[in-house]
């Protein structure tokens, strides 16, 4: 590795789940490495987990239905989790949710362990739920999850539509950790997915040392809210 | 702006088994048996009713916006909505709605966020997941984990082609409503919305009605 940097870098397997607490101080570049990824994504304080990721204020503090570069992922307590300091595709979905067992059956066939050995069916929610587990999180801890390099277009009736080859081959999104962050992620594919094919893709992950945000930080300015966002975090940790 | 599923309903509120008021800034727990019927009256127009559902017999199992959306491919929820949940219950449908269009990205306000969206001293205004805290709390076995992204009913907040989420004039009016059926026994749980920093409901927060009838008339 040539960058001093880079703390580690690794690969989550296609259909696959990962946890990590991301430290304040690093980022989490994920990178599509074939393109059309789908990588899930719940976020918490590790400190006190029922502090999360919430749709809601995220979407409404930025009035934005769509992430990218900029942007920032709210907890339900007014502070930034993660920031997105670096993204080469623009739009990633926070409204799509994940695939559950019923859908990944109904879709691409029952496929079992017992036949397939380790390429058998993953669905998002089970990943989730298993991943969450080995950290004492339980069901009720699950919320509304993001979708990385997915995109969801709505319509002027409220229809939404997913919209094919939003990621090209390596495309990167950079998430900076504002908190000590726990990351849970998976790579089963998006549910609003049209491909009639289980083909969930493998991304490849980069944590890295990166600087504090400075005060004139492109995401802190984005927006007032942001900057907001940004004191009340930095008063947590005062 | 489409409505197209306002639908009246042949329920007549002197048959409700059960009506109450619920004042601005109050919360409202109740539960709803399999197979009654569940209206919510805007009684003065554009008021932001949060509600929250869980499967009455495991609260784990709770209402989820991005199943409810995902599952109709439609972000806006009226007649003919299923309400899902985590595990892919469906807990209610709406079976009636004379406003035409409701609300489940737009979440709840908190003095937390209302401090990112307003300013750092809205600290201490009322707000809905305080609400929604003490009606969990006070139900013994829930907690903060339990409170998740809500429906927002009689608000209107429209995503445009480029991914901007926007709060738009409200399209509800005195008297309008939205009446649900439950398909399974839930517990539902609303914040009557305390709001003073968002022009959505004209700065003036006010009573909303709940009635349950025990089934359609024959």
């Amino acid at each position: 590795m040539s960058d001093p940097s880079v703390c580690w870098e690794e690969i989550v397997q296609a259909g696959a789940a990962w946890s990590h607490v991301l430290k304040r101080g690093t980022a989490l570049r994920i990178f599509d490495l074939e393109g059309n990824a789908n990588v899930g994504a719940v976020f918490y304080n590790f400190e006190c987990p029922s502090e999360r990721y919430n749709m809601p204020d995220t979407l409404k503090a930025q009035h934005i239905a769509r992430l990218t570069k900029g942007f920032v992922l709210y907890s339900d307590m007014g502070r930034i989790l993660c920031s997105i300091t670096d993204d080469t595709t623009g739009w990633h979905d926070p409204i799509g949710g994940c695939s559950n067992a019923a859908l990944v059956t109904e879709k691409y066939g029952e496929s079992r362990y017992q036949d397939c050995r380790n390429d058998y069916h993953k669905n998002a929610r089970d990943s989730f739920l298993m991943e969450l587990g080995k950290w004492g999180l339980s069901p009720r801890d699950l919320v509304p999850n993001v979708n990385f390099f997915s995109r969801i277009d709505v319509g002027a009736d409220g229809g939404m539509t997913y919209r094919a080859g939003n990621s090209e081959p390596g495309s990167f999104v950079e998430l900076r950790a504002e908190m000590n962050v726990l990351t849970v992620v998976n790579t089963c594919q998006h549910p609003l997915d049209p491909n009639p094919n289980y083909e969930p893709k493998a991304v490849k992950l980069s944590i890295r040392r990166v600087a504090a945000p400075a005060s004139d930080d492109a995401c802190r300015l984005s927006r007032p809210e942001n900057e907001r966002g940004f004191t009340l975090t930095e008063r947590y940790f005062l | 702006m489409t409505a197209t599923g306002l639908v009246e309903s042949k329920l007549d509120p002197r048959d409700a088994t059960y009506s109450a008021v619920i004042p601005a800034g109050e919360p409202w727990m109740h539960e709803i048996r399999q197979g009654q019927y569940f209206r919510i009256v805007d009684l003065h127009g554009n008021q932001a009713v949060d509600t929250l559902f869980y499967n009455a017999r495991d609260v784990s199992d709770r209402y989820s916006a991005q199943d409810t959306i995902r599952a109709q491919r439609n972000i806006y929820l009226t007649t003919g909505t299923r309400l899902m949940s985590t595990n892919g219950t469906v807990l209610l449908t709406i079976v009636a709605d004379t406003c035409g269009r409701h609300d489940t990205l737009g979440g709840a306000c908190a003095n937390e966020s209302n401090m990112v969206r307003y300013s750092l001293d809205k600290r201490h205004m009322h707000a809905c997941r305080n609400s929604f805290l003490r009606a969990v709390i006070e139900s013994g076995d829930m907690d903060k984990r339990d409170i998740t992204s809500n429906i927002n009913f009689f608000m209107n907040v429209p995503v445009t082609p480029e991914g901007k989420l926007t709060f738009e004039d409200g399209i509800s009016e005195p008297g309008k409503y939205v009446e649900m059926r439950a398909e399974t026994d839930v517990l539902a749980l609303i914040s009557n919305c305390p709001q003073l920093n968002n022009p959505c409901n004209a700065y003036n927060p006010t009573p909303v009605q709940v009635l349950i009838w025990n089934g359609q008339p024959n």
